[in-house]
């Protein structure tokens, strides 16, 4: 064990791993993160808290994070590029880890073009891989980016994101491969409905016997409405929603069976995904529609969660 | 006025081990500083066959490279390998004009204040004094990238367009496409490590 990391030690054990995904408000309202914490609790082994995800300003990630972990859960603090120079990360990391968390995730961020603050500054001093050797040369060498030597070194649980269904294709496997030399300990990839594309994309990964060396977990998000499925299909880059999948959703007569519909694909993915050979686990997206995550959780037979002794 | 330095041996003789060379050499901007005898230096320690060397002008400019690759066709033809000591505008240009070959760029461009190349609008360079084109098969990400990315695309890149701009063409698409084209991918593997962003006066 490298951490105190709560998904560490599920997936050492060799259990099918489950992450839920937490968004903070946009406002300094402590109850949200509260009520949403206790909704994934006991149905999650750990779960992210985005750093201002699609550029718009929200709650600090860290400071999200320190209620969950009041809550009693293992939160695993979302760091994107695109607000701080490394000077800024390294500090977070440090601040983070002293403040007891076990887990975080390296991104290059959304594009601030995309938020509530268009006319911002993007940094983008470092890139995601750039982050990950970074943060994994402060915990395994105790050493800054720059050399210098530290006393006490951040104890983090390092993930990266991974998108199979962006271009190009063959890239994506390579890519892959980068994150792992640079550090990463396990994987969360963008939201799968294309399952061919992902299984095609997950032999390239046993191919390079990369599954050995970092732990999959595969993204899946339920779909709330027709119009929602839509707008990833047409509207969000690097989403890949095949018309199989629009077309189950028509085939329900009112809103509410379009949810419950969107919640049976949700759970027919978890099961075929973990199928594949090399998946360690799920990252469930549930933004926004943290209600449904235990049933989600439960339908899949993945109830209840590992707990380990202190 | 343009400055470049010239970049360090250890970064330009593994690129050009055992293969035929030819080089391009550019003194057209005005108040030129173009350390003559350090390229010169760095010419003499490659151990390898010079097939042709062309000291010419305004290598930004695409038209006149036309008129220079056809003038120099057979030694080009003949080289395995084109060196080009220019700013990042010109070292751009050659390698978008003779992109199924191995261009790599000699030269860090440190500022080019005043005189930004004839086709800068096309081939942008930032000066940044730490040249990335030999990792890129000579497009750069450093100018070219939304989120100046040194380690490939990000999950935003779709059907060859950045997700930033649909008009904009995802230039990681554009080095990935090169590099395949070159038989180099594996370039692509190379972990680029953190840039120095205080090399550049820009």
């Amino acid at each position: 064990m490298k951490t105190k990391s709560n998904l560490e030690r599920v997936l050492e054990s060799g259990h099918f791993a489950v992450t839920g995904e937490l968004g903070p408000p946009a406002s300094a309202d402590a109850g949200v993160i509260r009520k949403k914490a206790k909704l994934l609790k006991g149905n999650v082994d750990a779960f992210n808290i985005t750093d201002g995800q699609t550029a718009v300003v929200r709650m600090a990630s860290w400071a999200a994070a320190v209620m969950g972990k009041e809550e009693g859960m293992d939160p695993i603090v979302q760091m994107t590029c695109r607000d701080r120079n490394r000077i800024a990360l390294q500090m977070d990391v440090l601040g983070i880890s002293a403040l007891g968390i076990n887990n975080m995730l390296c991104l290059t961020g959304d594009h601030q073009k995309f938020g509530n603050h268009p006319a911002a500054r993007g940094v983008y001093d470092l890139d995601s891989i750039q982050l990950l050797r970074m943060v994994r040369d402060m915990r395994d060498e105790k050493r800054f980016q720059c050399g210098d030597e530290m006393a006490v070194e951040p104890r983090l649980f390092i993930g990266a994101a991974e998108n199979p269904f962006a271009d190009p294709f063959e890239f994506r496997v390579p890519r892959l491969a980068k994150k792992v030399e640079a550090g990463a300990d396990f994987i969360q990839t963008q939201i799968i409905y294309n399952l061919d594309k992902f299984a095609e994309w997950m032999k390239g990964v046993r191919d390079r016997g990369l599954h050995e060396r970092v732990k999959i977990l595969a993204g899946v998000a339920p779909i709330k409405s027709l119009g929602a499925a839509r707008y990833m299909k047409t509207r969000v880059p690097g989403m890949d929603v095949p018309d199989s999948v629009i077309e189950r959703l028509q085939k329900a007569t009112s809103k509410e069976q379009v949810s419950r519909e969107g919640i049976n694909l949700c759970v027919d993915i978890i099961k075929r995904v973990r199928e594949i050979e090399g998946v360690a686990g799920i990252h469930l997206m549930a933004i926004e529609w943290e209600e449904v995550v235990p049933e989600i959780i439960g339908a899949a037979d993945l109830l209840p969660r590992p707990v380990f002794a202190e | 006025m343009l400055a470049v330095q010239i970049k360090a041996k250890e970064e330009i003789l593994p690129l050009v081990s055992s293969k035929r060379i030819f080089i391009f050499e550019c003194l057209g901007c005005h108040d030129v500083y173009y350390p003559v005898e350090e390229a010169q230096k760095l010419i003499d320690s490659i151990d390898q066959e010079i097939v042709g060397r062309a000291t010419l002008d305004y290598l930004c400019h695409a038209d006149y490279d036309r008129e220079y690759i056809k003038a120099y066709a057979r030694e080009i033809e003949r080289a395995e390998v084109i060196l080009v000591f220019s700013c990042g505008v010109g070292a751009q240009v050659v390698s978008s004009l003779l992109d199924d070959r191995k261009v790599y760029t000699c030269c860090d461009t440190l500022y080019l204040a005043g005189f930004q190349g004839l086709t800068a609008k096309e081939f942008d360079c930032d000066q940044c004094g730490e040249c990335y084109l030999n990792y890129t098969g000579g497009l750069c990400p450093v100018a070219l990238c939304s989120k100046n990315l040194l380690n490939g695309p990000c999950g935003g890149s779709q059907g060859g367009k950045c997700e930033v701009d649909p008009d904009m063409p995802c230039v990681w698409q554009e080095i990935f496409d090169r590099l395949a084209g070159l038989g180099q991918l594996e370039t692509m593997d190379r972990l680029g490590p953190p840039k120095k962003w205080n090399v550049s006066p820009a």
